[in-house]
């Protein structure tokens, strides 16, 4: 049973904007010493202030000085490995797999068309925000965390609720940028 | 009619004709005519009447500056947009404009009597006259006389359009395309940065648009100045990197460099594109800013200066050199500078003839007044205006000699016939972002005007807004700005006050603020602030009455509160005000500029936050199932929660009854997704929250669950919830729905900032489960036969346990509590499987009888068992022992957020209002929430109450409503009657427990 209900938002796919596949997801928190097991654990650099990390299919993107969002494909299962590694270690590892809606925002108006609803500086010549940052930002009333996965790519996370406000508006600066 | 007044063989003439109407009657212009261009071509100056003695009024200047020619542009009943400069509305074919402000018609209104009783509606006429009686608001005051005074009429109907908005950055932004800041964007872009151009206008070139064909145009590097423009605006467009944004007004400046930019896309459109947005609303983040915004030309104060035919100087330029337009065929020209001889002399290579050159200053000496005499041109020096004359537009004006005996009663006069009279009392800079930007200004003897003098902002002005007038001055002026703000850019901000050295050198541009010597033969009014009727009577008789602020001044008379913010009148007023005070102007000082610049529509401010995207609306896992079981939703914050499920004609009352007795008696189903849910990890989570909540939980066993109360550090109650011990070292807190976002903030800030030495880390969780309450005598029936790997039995699973197991293949998370005082559960399951889950659930219940409910059933069985609502029965004024929880608080527990503040005497008084059962002794009477209660009854007002009605419903289980409330001493009240007054008279009530169904609680262990 348990088909998967309720998770697309309201919108029509178009070529700027695309849902991701569902997503496996662990907010993982802790001091310095339980985050560099998690790293070697998963087989991850995990990485610095503001960036992004990827291997083995899973992803590591930075979220605060003690706090990451860890992302893994459905089929793998990387977590036995980082609950042997974190025993003893303080820390907290939780299951937010589907407390997230990720899409996808591509082309030569993404950035155009995130601006719309997100302040940040975006030029990709300046180096503002390069390939592999990621951050918590807002779009429009609603936070979202966002990962430019390549120059004119992006990754959207956005917490379930919100998914359908956020791709409304998107799909609508689609038709504008 | 005469014959179009447009020259010849320009450009512009051989446009493409467009057609357009003005109050109906049908007119035609040419493209890239403003309305207020294509009006003067058609010989139409009569355009708008006064707002407040109705007087004919024409077209002032050429630009956003315009205080009188103000108009309706309409396409239907809801674009119809009222107030807008004719001298900005681009002409489109089929363009309707009307007139505003007159009845029935312009060349005839009735409100022009208002003209008559002038005299009795002064300065601060409101002020004195709306106070008494009272019933003349109503009969008199509001129906007629505000009706009297007016703009245009608003649209009756929704904004039909849309409206976009846009964040960006760069490292230089420059504020206006005229010549400065042309040069300055480009010397910008060499330098490497990110610039972005805004002006206003329809193109590039700002004043420069007015030169380029110019007979008598100035020159730069000796070229002409469409040359070049022309070359610059290549220049611009091979750079990477810049943006020019034409139609964009910047109106407001907000700290650190941010700027708000209206971007119009559609209004000049005869036939927009459906769907496209009518503006964008840019906000740009500028690293350094460049004001080139230019100077605005003063009109000169004298009696009868507001006539129709009566304009600025360089607006008539820009009519005849840009548009190809004749604004008249006889000119007189009064002014206080040598810029206006230009006009004249421009005009009369076009044929105009010019009657008189009037400079009311005693000498005029430079290179265009010589020009002009060379010319032959009349020119007279040493005079002042008597008046002028012409019902609907200007026919003659009247002058005589200041220094032979002009203050003297029958001095020689000489009158002369004209059609236009052109008036120039110098420019004034353009300084109003610069305020904006909390920019000091200070006093230019030079050009007579106020200049930028210190900002500690990032900006830079440059050209005529700081006093250089010449094109020249200009180009280089701006090309060092940009230059300077491109390699500035690259540092970072030294916090230093910025000082504007003084640029201004131009004598001959000085003017004159203030009222022209007015004779003793002068009749009439002289105008100073055109578009809210302010008069030089209107200042002098402020002044006299003891306003001596300009900021009263200003408020009192309402000078320069007018949409165009005085953008024309401001220094004339000071001037004026000055001269009353006997006080230099530079004293008197200016009022300040504030956003916006120019009116910004709702619209744009609003973008796509209308309807149904105006704030997310969150919906849960289990939305869809609700939607299809006819719910009817009620907002919680930005979720949509079910509210009842009515079947096929119920009423809310009917739906909600049926519901609590499915619950009382059987069993219901209710969405808690929406409840906030944290996970609280790490060795020191009970630590953490024995400091956060009022309650114990280091002795809460793993697998069970206590219901705790969060206090803020004043005492009184922030939230509540049920938490849960999964682990040693791992609890799941549940909130209330609205509190969730900021009950984890508050642990966040303490973790953070108090305790950060405790290893313990937070995670919102709320989203991550769908929360579905099972409820009922008959939840256990239900759940045994679709919960997977958890025993039910009362044993096993006690109420305030929680377990974790599995549903319909699932991850479960069960908790065994109650918000209905029902024998209960609530499932947590991964939110993708929560409609499937829920689905299960009522389908293996529906023998039981199973029955969906939603909030309003949930809130009328919580409030049977007294069970609060923080927020509806607590309103941050309620501590816990208020509340009747002080059972909750650990009496051993040597802190908790919050405790020492319950100590303070006035939070131990017996006297504080506390939570009490109301039962009304007519148990049909349900109570209005909010309503007062009173210890006698017929008491008039003012009395004071003894507290408040928190919660009302009417209880189908108990079949009479029930009630909660707030009572000074409540506890000590009860079974004695109080009152609650109400519309339809006053209630008696009396005073019980706050638990009106099973007190002693048995139900919940069934």
């Amino acid at each position: 049973m348990a088909e998967l209900t309720a998770r697309a938002p309201a919108f029509a796919p178009s070529d700027l904007l695309r849902l991701l596949p569902p997503l496996q997801r662990r907010i993982l928190r802790g001091r310095a010493a339980a985050l560099d097991a998690a790293g070697t654990a998963m087989g991850v650099d995990l990485p610095q202030r503001g960036r992004a990390a990827a291997a083995n299919g899973c992803t590591a993107l930075w979220l605060g000085p003690d706090e990451y969002l860890l992302l893994a494909p459905e089929a793998a299962n990387p977590w036995p490995a980082l609950q042997a590694a974190l025993a003893g270690l303080p820390h907290a590892c939780v299951d937010v797999s589907q407390r997230h809606a990720a899409f996808e925002v591509a082309g030569e108006h993404a950035a155009a068309a995130l601006n719309t609803g997100c302040p940040l500086d975006l030029d990709l010549d300046l180096e503002a925000f390069p390939e592999g940052q990621c951050t918590r930002t807002v779009f429009g009333k609603a936070g979202i965390i966002l990962w430019r996965t390549a120059a004119d790519r992006f990754h959207v996370e956005v917490w379930r609720s919100f998914a359908s406000y956020v791709t409304q508006l998107l799909a609508l600066a689609a038709g504008e940028v | 009619m005469r014959a179009p007044a447009r020259t010849q063989g320009s450009r512009v003439a051989r446009g493409r004709p467009i057609r357009f109407t003005f109050d109906g009657r049908v007119l035609f212009g040419i493209e890239g005519d403003t309305l207020a261009s294509a009006l003067l071509a058609n010989d139409v100056h009569l355009v708008a009447r006064s707002f407040k003695y109705h007087r004919p009024r024409g077209i002032l200047s050429a630009g956003s500056e315009e205080p009188s020619a103000l108009v309706t542009v309409r396409r239907d009943a809801a674009h119809h947009t009222p107030n807008l400069c004719a001298t900005t509305v681009e002409l489109y074919d089929g363009l309707q404009a009307h007139s505003q402000n007159r009845w029935p018609s312009l060349t005839f209104d009735t409100g022009a009597v208002a003209a008559l009783v002038g005299p009795f509606i002064p300065a601060g006429f409101y002020y004195k006259t709306f106070k008494w009686p009272r019933g003349a608001w109503k009969a008199l005051y509001e129906p007629y006389i505000r009706a009297a005074a007016g703009l245009g009429r608003a649209p009756q109907l929704p904004d039909p359009d849309s409206y976009a908005q846009r964040f960006a950055h760069c490292e230089v932004l420059v504020v206006g395309a005229g010549a400065a800041g042309i040069a300055a964007a480009v010397a910008a872009a060499r330098a490497g940065a990110r610039v972005i151009l805004c002006d206003e206008q329809a193109a590039a070139g700002g004043f420069l648009l007015t030169e380029a064909d110019a007979a008598h145009g100035e020159r730069i590097d000796g070229a002409p100045a469409g040359a070049w423009l022309e070359r610059q605006l290549a220049v611009l467009a091979a750079l990477p990197r810049v943006r020019v944004l034409t139609r964009t007004t910047a109106f407001g400046w907000y700290p650190h460099n941010l700027l708000g930019l209206c971007e119009r896309l559609t209004d000049h459109l005869g036939m927009p594109q459906p769907g496209q947005p009518r503006e964008r609303l840019w906000q740009v983040r500028a690293k350094e800013v460049v004001l080139a915004t230019g100077a605005i030309e003063r009109p000169l104060v004298f009696p009868g200066n507001d006539r129709p035919g009566i304009m600025l100087a360089a607006a008539a330029r820009t009519y005849l050199n840009r548009h190809a337009v004749l604004p008249g065929r006889k000119v007189a020209v009064v002014t206080a500078c040598d810029d206006a001889y230009r006009a004249a002399l421009e005009l009369a290579a076009a044929g105009v003839k010019v009657s008189v050159i009037a400079d009311i200053r005693s000498h005029s000496e430079g290179a265009l007044p010589r020009l002009a005499r060379a010319a032959g041109l009349p020119v007279r020096t040493g005079v002042t205006v008597v008046g002028t004359a012409g019902r609907l537009r200007v026919s003659a004006i009247t002058l005589t000699p200041l220094d032979a005996g002009g203050g003297a009663p029958g001095a020689a006069t000489e009158r002369f016939d004209c059609d236009l009279v052109l008036m120039s009392g110098g420019f004034t800079p353009n300084v109003s972002l610069f305020s904006q930007a909390r920019g000091k200004l200070k006093w230019d003897e030079t050009i007579n005007a106020f200049v930028p003098g210190a900002t500690l902002e990032r900006l830079r002005p440059a050209g005529a807004c700081r006093g250089l007038f010449t094109l020249a001055a200009a180009v280089a002026d701006g090309s060092a700005a940009g230059d300077e703000a491109a390699r500035e850019a690259q540092l970072p901000h030294d916090g230093a006050m910025r000082e504007v050295a003084a640029a201004a050198t131009d004598a001959a541009m000085a003017g004159q603020p203030g009222a022209l010597a007015r004779p003793p033969a002068a009749r009439g009014k002289a105008f100073v602030d055109w578009q809210n009727d302010v008069t030089t009577f209107d200042l002098a008789l402020a002044t006299r009455e003891g306003f001596r602020s300009v900021e009263h001044v200003k408020r009192y008379t309402t000078t320069g509160m007018a949409t165009d913010q005085g953008k024309t009148s401001n220094l004339n007023a000071l001037g004026v005000v000055a001269a009353v005070l006997g006080e230099p102007l530079a004293q008197v000082g200016l009022t300040t500029f504030r956003p916006p610049y120019t009116p910004v529509t709702f619209g744009t401010l609003a973008g796509r936050a209308r309807g149904e995207l105006l704030d997310p609306v969150r919906t849960t896992p289990i939305h869809g199932w609700a939607r299809e079981h006819d719910a009817v939703f009620e907002d919680v914050g930005q979720w949509k929660r079910a509210r009842y499920f009515p079947r096929l004609a119920e009423d809310m009352h009917a739906a909600v009854a049926r519901e609590c007795k499915a619950v009382r008696n059987g069993c219901g189903l209710f969405d808690a997704s929406t409840l906030g849910k944290i996970d609280v990890s790490g060795p020191d989570a009970a630590t953490f929250l024995e400091r956060m909540y009022v309650n114990a939980w280091s002795n809460l066993a793993v697998g069970r669950c206590r219901y705790g109360i969060l206090l803020r550090d004043d005492g009184f109650i922030f939230d509540d919830g049920v938490v849960a011990r999964l682990a040693p070292d791992r609890f799941h807190v549940t909130t209330t729905t609205g509190g969730a976002a900021r009950v984890l903030a508050l642990m966040e800030d303490y973790l953070q900032t108090e305790w950060p030495q405790l290893d313990v880390w937070l995670t919102s969780t709320t989203e991550q489960w769908a929360v579905i309450a099972v409820q009922g005598p008959y939840a256990r029936r239900v759940l045994e036969g679709v919960v997977e790997d958890i025993d039910l039995k009362a044993t096993a699973l006690p109420h305030m346990a929680v377990a974790t197991g599995r549903i319909g293949g699932v991850p479960l998370m069960l908790m065994r509590v109650s918000f209905t005082g029902e024998l209960g559960f609530e499932l947590n399951v991964p939110a993708d499987f929560g409609q499937a889950v829920w689905e299960l659930i009522a389908a293996a219940g529906a023998i039981h009888g199973i029955t969906a409910y939603g909030t309003e059933t949930m809130h009328v069985l919580r409030a049977e068992k007294g069970y609060i609502i923080v927020g509806q029965d607590t309103d941050g004024t309620v501590t816990a022992d208020d509340a009747g929880l002080s059972w909750a608080i650990g009496k051993a527990k040597s802190d908790f957020l919050g405790k020492s503040a319950l100590q303070r005497p006035a939070l131990r008084e017996p006297g504080r209002r506390q939570l009490v059962g109301l039962a009304t002794l007519d148990p049909r009477v349900v109570l209005p929430e909010g309503a007062q209660i009173m210890a006698t009854a017929g008491l008039p007002p003012p009395t004071r109450p003894l507290g408040f009605v928190s919660s009302a419903y009417h209880s189908a289980t108990l079949g009479r409503s029930i009630a909660l409330g707030l009572v000074a001493g409540g506890r000590a009240r009860l079974g004695t009657t109080l009152f609650v007054p109400t519309p339809q008279g006053e209630v008696p009530v009396q005073v019980t427990a706050p638990v009106f169904y099973d007190a002693k609680g048995e139900r919940l262990n069934g």
